[in-house]
């Protein structure tokens, strides 16, 4: 694994091999010289790297710096100016289409209806990402009950403080079991107790391929088999 | 189909519990219908004038509800939920565009009788005149959706959405106008060219329909 960047520095960390038999399957994420600009200032300086299946990249830098945009050029939502960028084994913008449904993006705004209880707005994300009925109803009532929010799930989302909308917001990335989680601060307005809980759902356990972005360094890089330093 | 259901009845749900939009187009309508009884003492308008003034009603309470359409998809994420997911995002214009022809057809169920009771001697032109305004809905449900969509991207949505949509709906105004002129005639209605009114009303839904559905994939893209 190797990774170079003109204005950023990526160091593989030890104990870093890709989980078994993953390596086959080509890596999660290949970056070669990409970057984003938003009309004349640029959002992601420029930036290469590799990272296999089942593995951890953690993405540290201070505001403004491009984590954020680059979760969202590696989810499809925005379009590389520049570079090429391949997902899941995805040429991105052009297979981007091919990418839906295998990411699991959790974004600073919680990607819920506020008007909608937590318990409709995971039928709804089930229901866009083709999970059965049955199958999916048994599946949020885990979840919701893994991140402690079974009592919560019929009251609107409105009514929640933003833990319990994050909480919620977890599980719905989670939902349809994705190939590679996108993570911008996943624990921001969680308590201890529910960042225990997310842990289970979030963390690098089970071989996750997860691209994790946080100001928080120590917790970051518990975990990540590499780490992107943007600046 | 499972997922424009999803969406759709969402939508009604969301519609249902905070009552944003069918209040405010039938409080819109029914005040406009007061304002010409009793503001203006009219007790008849009927033929063009009385169509005229029942379209243009129809058309700015409609507009109320057209500019909040992607107010939710816009502030909490919705945009994003489609294009994460792997459906085809033309549910999301076709559940939107079902959404606001409902609404639509509910606003009329209670303008159109208080109409009639103001304005109109005879009831017999509202049975076709419900085929008119059901054809006029879908036009400007598909019309509407899609400025809405892209208003909804610009920073200038409240002015954008009136003022490039009211242009695009001249020719379905007119259309609806001219078909239900002669249904509110005095003395009961006549039908006069209306099957000619009634082939561009057709004509106008079916091209804003594909117009809507071949092009609100991309207006989706970054």
């Amino acid at each position: 694994m190797q990774t170079k960047a003109e204005q950023t520095a990526a160091v593989e960390r030890p104990g870093s091999d890709p989980a078994p038999g993953r390596a086959a399957e080509g890596p999660a994420i290949e970056l070669e010289g990409l970057r984003r600009d938003f009309g004349e200032r640029p959002g992601l300086p420029e930036l290469s790297l590799r990272l296999e299946r089942g593995q951890s990249l953690a993405v540290l830098g201070p505001n403004g710096s491009g984590k954020t945009t680059l979760l969202r050029v590696l989810a499809g939502l925005l379009r590389p100016s520049a570079g090429k960028a391949t997902v899941l084994g995805c040429s991105l913008p052009r297979e981007t289409w091919r990418l839906r449904g295998r990411v699991g993006y959790l974004g600073h705004q919680p990607l819920l209806y506020r008007d909608l209880s937590g318990r409709e707005n995971l039928r709804l994300a089930a229901a866009l990402n083709g999970l059965a009925d049955a199958s999916a109803e048994d599946r949020i009532g885990n979840l919701l009950a893994a991140m402690g929010m079974d009592r919560r799930a019929d009251e609107r989302t409105a009514e929640l403080s933003a833990g319990m909308r994050q909480r919620l917001d977890i599980c719905r990335a989670v939902l349809h079991e994705p190939e590679l989680l996108l993570l911008d601060e996943p624990e921001a307005h969680l308590d201890a107790e529910a960042r225990a809980l997310a842990e289970r759902l979030i963390g690098p356990g089970e071989g996750r391929t997860r691209v994790l972005v946080s100001h928080d360094r120590e917790r970051a890089l518990a975990g990540a088999d590499l780490v992107l330093e943007l600046r | 189909m499972s997922a424009y259901r999803t969406l759709l009845a969402k939508d009604l749900r969301i519609e249902l519990r905070t009552l944003r939009s069918l209040p405010a187009m039938v409080l819109f309508a029914v005040t406009t219908f007061v304002i010409f009884r009793f503001g203006l003492d009219r007790t008849e308008l009927e033929g063009d004038l009385g169509a005229g003034v029942l379209v243009a009603t129809l058309l700015f309470a409609a507009i109320l509800a057209i500019n909040r359409l992607f107010v939710a998809e816009r502030d909490e994420g919705g945009f994003e939920l489609i294009r994460l997911a792997p459906v085809d995002r033309n549910i999301l214009f076709a559940s939107k565009a079902t959404a606001l022809v409902i609404y639509l057809v509910a606003l009329e169920l209670v303008a159109v009788p208080i109409f009639a009771l103001f304005f109109l001697d005879t009831a017999e032109g509202l049975p076709p005149l419900a085929a008119v305004l059901l054809l006029a809905d879908i036009g400007l449900a598909a019309t509407g959706t899609l400025i809405s969509t892209i208003a909804t991207m610009s920073s200038a949505r409240d002015l954008l959405a009136p003022l490039i949509l009211l242009p695009l709906l001249v020719p379905l105004v007119i259309a609806t106008s001219g078909a239900a002129q002669h249904l509110l005639d005095a003395g009961g209605p006549d039908f006069d060219r209306f099957g000619t009114w009634i082939a561009v009303l057709g004509l106008y839904d079916s091209v804003f329909v594909l117009v809507g559905y071949a092009t609100f994939d991309y207006l989706l893209e970054d």
